[in-house]
């Protein structure tokens, strides 16, 4: 398997309020992690946002960052994740 | 670019569609731990399995903690013990299953598999002290599993053993019945028993194989039963398709994972087991993805024809994202793990005489079936014959793990809770088969042109 950039796939889903997109954002500064891209939608009153951030430094397994972001989804009713970008290039690409 | 409805489709996989890794089970080869003295060779043992899998739980929590995957089981595989303990001298190889049971709860793994021994052609002293010691040693520990190899294509079925593993199955129910017979979820027989499979209760490191390796084991039913939920109403062809890519997918998490671990671990990766492998859970269920075909209950008529498809078509989706597959690579069909199998033996509607016609078409064969505690020993042997047949003569893994609950009868049920699930007591044909088992001997190997 090719060596990949150390990349994720941050996914927030929830219901919409203030501050979803500033909250996970600070928290991604405080880890010097860089934001690539972001998408959102809103279905039936549904938020999701799908970030592609650049992790730098920072590995998933070994630092607090998903704990991190899973500790403000559960404090805003929020379902967030963090994915390295290897797994989706795995499954959706040939 | 990966798109947003990758990113959405791959998280509804692993939230609501229960997609994980089942297994990440590691190869450890025992051949240098034989030893004039038992106590020696289980020395060796247990410093062998502590050197070698000592940070594979870690390593597996790491792994799943990056790509945010389940990683359910993380397990061992052995040398079957019969091949180890033979210089030992130890006349019983309880000791044995105890210190690969001590090993197991040490590295925090849940099983431990190869208490086990291979006869397809014969007895060799060790493999009876092993066939022997099972009852027991499957009583005293907790994580070891046992496998015993009884046929093979190559070499016919070994009636003998056969005939001994019925009393051994019925000795091990007696032993741990106060557990509902416990012991036989842990016992599994085979023909033609894979050297790489990463799946308990049939999980050994062959003698082909290397020192130590990664062998892993995925899992999937609920991705492909939804995937299926897209085509409803269409033809064939398109659902073999749709499964196809699913499992595709799923194998690919596998094969990630797989790697990583091989990497991480510093251990050669060995093979991805292409096995729908259900749990208890609601949406995991092989039973409900075969009912999705159009099937009004599992077990009805159709039923093989689609598991046959289902099998098939998991393999050439398999085969397309891994360049490594081996194991049991086929749809699981245990019944107490599997809350559709549950159901529809509940019904009436599956019976044993379906579930083996099913066998012929998947891999594994008769799983986690609980029958009546006073089924005969040689009933119990019938039963796994023709298991063994269908697999020495058909050229493929075919495998019993039956359990006669103690005290129990069809409309009872027995509990084993977590993965093993509940398994309700299902019919046996009781009309008696004792003169055919008692003749022993071997039946030859088959022929291997005119096939019809």
């Amino acid at each position: 398997m090719k060596e990949s950039k150390n990349t994720a796939v941050i996914t927030v889903i929830g219901k919409d309020r203030v501050g979803i997109i500033a909250g996970i954002s600070k928290i991604l500064a405080d880890y010097s992690i860089n934001i690539n891209d972001i998408s959102q939608t809103i279905m039936d009153d549904i938020f999701t946002m799908i970030m592609m951030v650049d992790l730098q430094a920072v590995e998933i397994e070994s630092s607090d960052i998903s704990d991190k972001l899973k500790e403000f989804g559960s404090e805003n009713g929020l379902s967030v994740t963090i994915q390295h970008t290897d797994l989706f290039n795995a499954m959706h690409r040939i | 670019m990966i798109t947003d409805y990758e990113v959405l489709e791959t998280m509804h996989m692993f939230t609501e569609q229960h997609l994980d890794i089942r297994t990440i089970t590691m190869g450890i080869s025992l051949m240098d731990c034989a030893a004039s003295t038992p106590e020696e060779s289980c020395r060796r043992i247990y410093d062998k399995i502590m050197r070698c899998a000592g940070k594979l739980v870690e390593t597996g929590e790491a792994i799943s903690r990056k790509y945010n995957v389940p990683i359910i089981h993380k397990r061992i595989s052995v040398t079957p013990v019969s091949i180890v303990a033979a210089a030992s001298g130890a006349t019983d190889y309880t000791m044995f299953a105890k210190t690969l049971d001590r090993a197991a709860h040490d590295c925090g793994v849940n099983f431990i598999g190869g208490f086990s021994a291979l006869v397809q052609k014969g007895y060799t002293n060790s493999d009876r002290i092993l066939i022997n010691s099972i009852p027991e040693a499957l009583a005293v520990t907790e994580n070891v599993c046992s496998s015993i190899n009884l046929a093979s294509t190559r070499s016919g079925i070994n009636m003998d053993a056969v005939r001994d593993m019925g009393h051994i199955i019925k000795k091990t129910a007696e032993r741990t019945a106060e557990q509902g017979a416990i012991g036989c979820a842990k016992l599994v027989v085979f023909a033609n028993a894979p050297e790489d499979n990463p799946f308990m209760a049939g999980a050994f490191l062959g003698p082909g194989e290397p020192e130590c390796v990664i062998n892993v084991g995925i899992s999937g039913p609920g991705v492909v039963k939804h995937a299926m939920e897209k085509v409803r109403g269409e033809d064939l062809g398109v659902v073999a398709e749709t499964i196809k890519k699913a499992a595709f997918k799923i194998t690919r998490v596998g094969e990630l994972v797989a790697r990583e671990a091989s990497e991480r671990l510093g251990v050669p990766f060995g093979i991805i087991d292409l096995s729908l492998a259900p749990t208890p859970a609601v949406g995991d269920s092989v039973a409900r993805l075969l009912e999705e075909f159009g099937l009004e209950t599992c077990g009805t008529w159709g039923t093989t024809a689609a598991l046959a498809m289902l099998n098939d078509a998991v393999k050439k989706g398999g085969t397309m994202a891994s360049s490594f597959v081996g194991g049991l690579s086929g749809a699981f069909i245990p019944v107490s793990e599997d809350e559709g199998m549950i159901a529809a033996a509940r019904s009436g509607s599956l019976l044993l005489e379906k579930l083996e016609a099913m066998t012929c078409v998947c891999s594994v064969g008769l799983d986690m079936i609980a029958i009546p505690g006073d089924t005969t020993a040689e009933t119990v042997s019938g039963i796994i014959a023709d298991e063994m047949a269908l697999g020495t003569f058909n050229n493929k893994t075919t495998a019993v793990r039956i359990i006669p609950v103690p005290g129990k009868g069809v409309g009872d049920s027995v509990e084993f809770g977590g993965l093993l699930g509940t398994a309700p007591i299902m019919p046996v044909n009781n009309a008696s088969c004792k003169e055919f088992i008692d003749r022993g001997g071997r039946i030859p190997a088959p022929i291997h042109s005119m096939r019809n």
